[in-house]
């Protein structure tokens, strides 16, 4: 595939996950924030925040597992996953974030135990979808071609 | 977000570290977040503004950054759900120590989590997820601090209005860089000569404004510590102060302040202290219209019994007694109110004193013009008494006393109000926020405060006004503004009623009586006021010592009081006018109060406590102005009369002033005014 093609695909590909809600504007933010000094920002940010997604759903998973849950404990973690994920851009993982911290709130064991269950799969979703984008990013670049920046308006 | 307009000027003006010609770039940002990907995209951003970021995930090392380098920073951004310390607290210290801007942010956009940042004294609160835009204007936080910092220095008693020189090319350097020479000496000129305008336009005095700096500020509390709140007459305390240029007025208008804001820490105990003096009836009721503050003020005072403070607290607070759950979110609009205008004006984070629900905030509100570092000071004991219970002290001698009341309060978090979380960091705050309302009024409510804690063994509370000393290091500043509006309200000695006046500290003592119960806040020395009355001549220390230091007014304790706070609400433009005419002023404030805020009437101690932030703080204004002239004001008449209404009106109508510190101009200098006439009265 050439350059240009790969290019395209990539643009196609970025545009979906946008369209489909599993990223929003601040994705673009973060984008746009990469220059020369640090070219590979976002991969970087991006990574930070699968790392400490990963460590904050095994904490929410052992949290509700105990006999006792700690609504509030459970409270703040999932609030800390929101915060992360709204500032990369998981517009998915945040919204199911919102819903969980509403059934914390209520102290609601099974939907609180649902709602977790669909954190993980956005989160998932994202992680995935953003491990392919930065797949093809890095073979457009590994072909000699630049990342086309993105202009979605939202 | 290069400013730098003018390099030259600032080059050739600043004679220390020029930091960067091109303002605000280079600003030195702390950043502070346990989520290492917003750290991480934070950082971006700022490096993006041309920002020097310093990275932090946990707030103990944030603490240690700053304080290992303490002019290493010009602003901190900080996250406010950290595992390690809550954001707020953290603020709180900052403020105290430091007297940084920090901002807050969360993806909590809630409205009470906002207001807490607000209250607990944030320039600003971001949600996440940020934007850059968002930080590219952040640097506005510290040149309106420093701007604020140079006024209040500006005002300090050395400083005359002769020490002002001009400065060169004020707006090039204060816009070019963040030299803090350069920038400070424009917005010193500035300040100068706004402050300068503003004297003049005082007709009442013409004194320079003192800037109670927390230096000073130690000093007097010294001063008074030395000679014994109930011996600390301006004069003596003038001459053991030595400061030149500082006048027995300023003094006198300080020292009313003090007055009342120790007044205030042990009105807080004084609705508990309502409970002491009727002995520890559960008048919560009395209580509840109390402000936190006031309880605080009086657990503070540590003479509050513990479990009155509790009670206090938890009548100031919830106004339920034990009520852990204080309706915060009340609080929290109020506070709003209050708050919003303190902080801005002050620009200090104090507030935190969201925890009294209104009543905190009232305080809060007032003392905008607190020095900081006075703040801090009371921060500090707050903090730590709230917060941490630990024994503050720190301060110095004043801290001491501030930590014991601070420690007072603690006891009563103990009870299970202070303890949620709320509370708690309100609680402490509570002192804080009092001291700094106070403070602002500076000494009277220092004075106010230490009266309690001799007194609230004995229920009036008052009568020690003038010893508590060191209170919390009043950061007097803008004396005028707390003790005139407190004062006035306060000084409804009429009330007579142990109970209810106790309960309104804040400037309404009549709340007690009155309505005015929420503003509680406002005047703890409405609640000394009371107390006072019962123990008149004490009361007229607290009063008298801010209004009219000129004698040894203790006599007088009702007049005093009376004197005060009428006259001090009548300045504010109230035209409260005669004291029989409290009753309308009063309730003319209390009207105005009300229409402040929610418009609640009284009953709404959280109104109140807005109101009466507002009001204290435009009142300061005011005040000044007015001042005296009013003060017909019969002592008796107070209590009720004044009711918030008529203070909140007056603050209200102050508003417009621009509340910025009160400067003395509500000093009582004028007092002597006031004295006169509300002597005789």
């Amino acid at each position: 595939m050439e350059v240009g093609q790969m290019q395209r695909r990539l643009m196609e590909y970025t545009k979906s996950l946008f369209m489909e809600g599993v990223l929003d504007n601040q994705f673009i933010q973060l984008q746009q924030l990469a220059d020369e000094s640090n070219p590979d920002f976002v991969v970087e940010v991006v990574s930070l925040f699968f790392e400490d997604s990963e460590r904050l759903l095994n904490d929410l998973t052992r949290a509700l597992d105990q006999p006792n849950i700690d609504f509030k404990m459970v409270d703040a973690h999932v609030h800390q996953l929101k915060g992360s994920s709204s500032s990369i851009g998981a517009q998915r993982v945040k919204n199911a974030c919102i819903a969980f911290r509403n059934f914390c709130e209520e102290q609601n064991i099974e939907a609180c135990f649902r709602c977790l269950q669909q954190v993980k799969q956005e989160y998932y979703l994202v992680k995935n979808k953003l491990e392919t984008l930065f797949k093809m990013e890095q073979q457009i670049v590994a072909a000699g071609g630049s990342i086309p920046m993105m202009e979605l308006s939202f | 977000m290069n400013l730098g307009n003018d390099r030259e000027s600032m080059s050739t003006a600043s004679s220390s570290v020029v930091v960067s010609d091109q303002f605000p770039a280079g600003l030195r940002v702390l950043v502070v977040d346990d989520d290492p990907t917003c750290l991480r995209i934070l950082e971006k951003m700022l490096r993006t503004c041309l920002y020097e970021v310093t990275k932090c995930n946990r707030a103990e090392a944030a603490l240690n950054l700053l304080r290992g380098n303490k002019n290493g920073y010009d602003i901190v951004i900080s996250d406010v759900h950290m595992p390690d310390i809550d954001g707020f607290k953290l603020l709180e210290q900052v403020g105290l120590e430091m007297d940084l801007p920090v901002i807050m942010m969360s993806a909590d956009d809630s409205k009470h989590v906002v207001m807490k940042g607000v209250t607990h004294g944030a320039c600003d609160y971001l949600i996440k997820p940020v934007r850059i835009e968002a930080l590219r204007n952040i640097w506005q936080h510290v040149v309106r601090k420093r701007k604020n910092e140079w006024k209040e220095l500006e005002q300090s008693g050395s400083v005359e209005e002769g020490d002002r020189q001009p400065k060169p090319s004020e707006e090039a350097d204060y816009s070019s860089s963040a030299n803090e020479g350069n920038w400070r000496n424009s917005k010193r000129r500035k300040d100068e000569e706004e402050d300068v305008e503003e004297r003049d336009d005082t007709s009442t005095l013409k004194k320079p404004r003192v800037v109670w700096s927390v230096e000073l500020h130690q000093q007097f509390v010294s001063a008074v510590n030395q000679l014994g709140i109930d011996k600390a007459v301006p004069k003596k305390i003038l001459e053991l102060m030595n400061v030149p240029g500082l006048t027995r007025e300023n003094v006198a208008s300080h020292l009313q302040k003090y007055r009342l804001y120790l007044r205030r820490l042990s009105g807080v105990s004084q609705h508990q202290s309502t409970a002491f003096i009727s002995p520890q009836e559960p008048p919560y009721g009395p209580l509840s219209s109390l402000n936190g503050l006031d309880i605080q003020a009086l657990a503070a005072t540590g003479q509050i019994p513990a479990q009155s403070l509790a009670t206090l607290q938890a009548a100031g607070l919830g106004r339920s007694t034990a009520k852990p759950g204080l309706p915060m979110p009340l609080v929290d609009q109020r506070n709003l109110f209050s708050f919003d205008n303190q902080k801005i004006r002050f620009g200090e984070a104090q507030p935190q004193h969201m925890n009294s629900g209104k009543q905190m905030n009232l305080l809060h509100g007032i003392p905008t013009t607190m020095e900081p570092k006075q703040l801090v000071n009371l921060h500090h004991s707050a903090q730590s008494l709230g917060g941490l219970n630990m024994p503050v002290s720190a301060h110095g001698g004043q801290s001491s006393q501030s930590s014991s009341l601070l420690i007072q309060m603690t006891q009563p978090q103990a009870r299970g109000q202070i303890l949620n979380e709320n509370t708690v960091g309100q609680v402490p705050r509570l002192p804080t926020s009092m001291g700094q309302p106070i403070l602002s009024n500076g000494v009277a409510s220092g004075i106010l405060v230490r009266n309690r804690i001799g007194e609230n063994g004995r229920g009036t509370g008052y009568n020690s006004v003038s010893q508590t000393s060191s209170m919390l290091n009043f950061p007097l500043n803008p004396p005028a503004e707390l003790p005139g509006n407190s004062f006035p309200l306060g000084s409804t000695p009429g009330i007579s009623s142990g109970t209810s006046t106790l309960t309104n500290k804040g400037v309404f003592q009549q709340e007690v009586n009155s309505d005015i119960k929420g503003s509680g806040a406002f005047m703890p020395s409405y609640d000394i006021f009371n107390d006072l009355q019962q123990h008149k001549p004490q009361n007229w220390e607290l009063q008298n010592v801010g209004l009219t230091f000129d004698a040894s007014q203790h006599s007088n304790t009702l007049q005093g009081n009376v004197d005060v706070a009428p006259s001090v609400l009548v300045n504010q433009g109230y035209s409260s006018s005669q004291r029989s005419g409290q009753n309308s002023n009063a309730s003319e404030l209390g009207k105005a109060m009300f229409s402040v805020g929610e418009g609640s009437e009284h009953g709404n101690p959280q109104n109140v406590g807005q109101h009466l932030n507002n009001f204290l703080v435009d009142n300061s204004m005011r005040v000044k102005a007015e001042r005296v002239s009013d003060t017909s004001c019969p002592p008796t008449v107070f209590p009720q009369h004044f009711g918030q209404e008529d203070l909140m009106s007056a603050l209200l109508k102050q508003q417009p002033d621009g509340i910025g510190p009160a400067e003395n101009e509500f000093e009582f200098d004028g007092s002597s005014r006031l004295t006169s006439s509300a002597i005789s009265g």
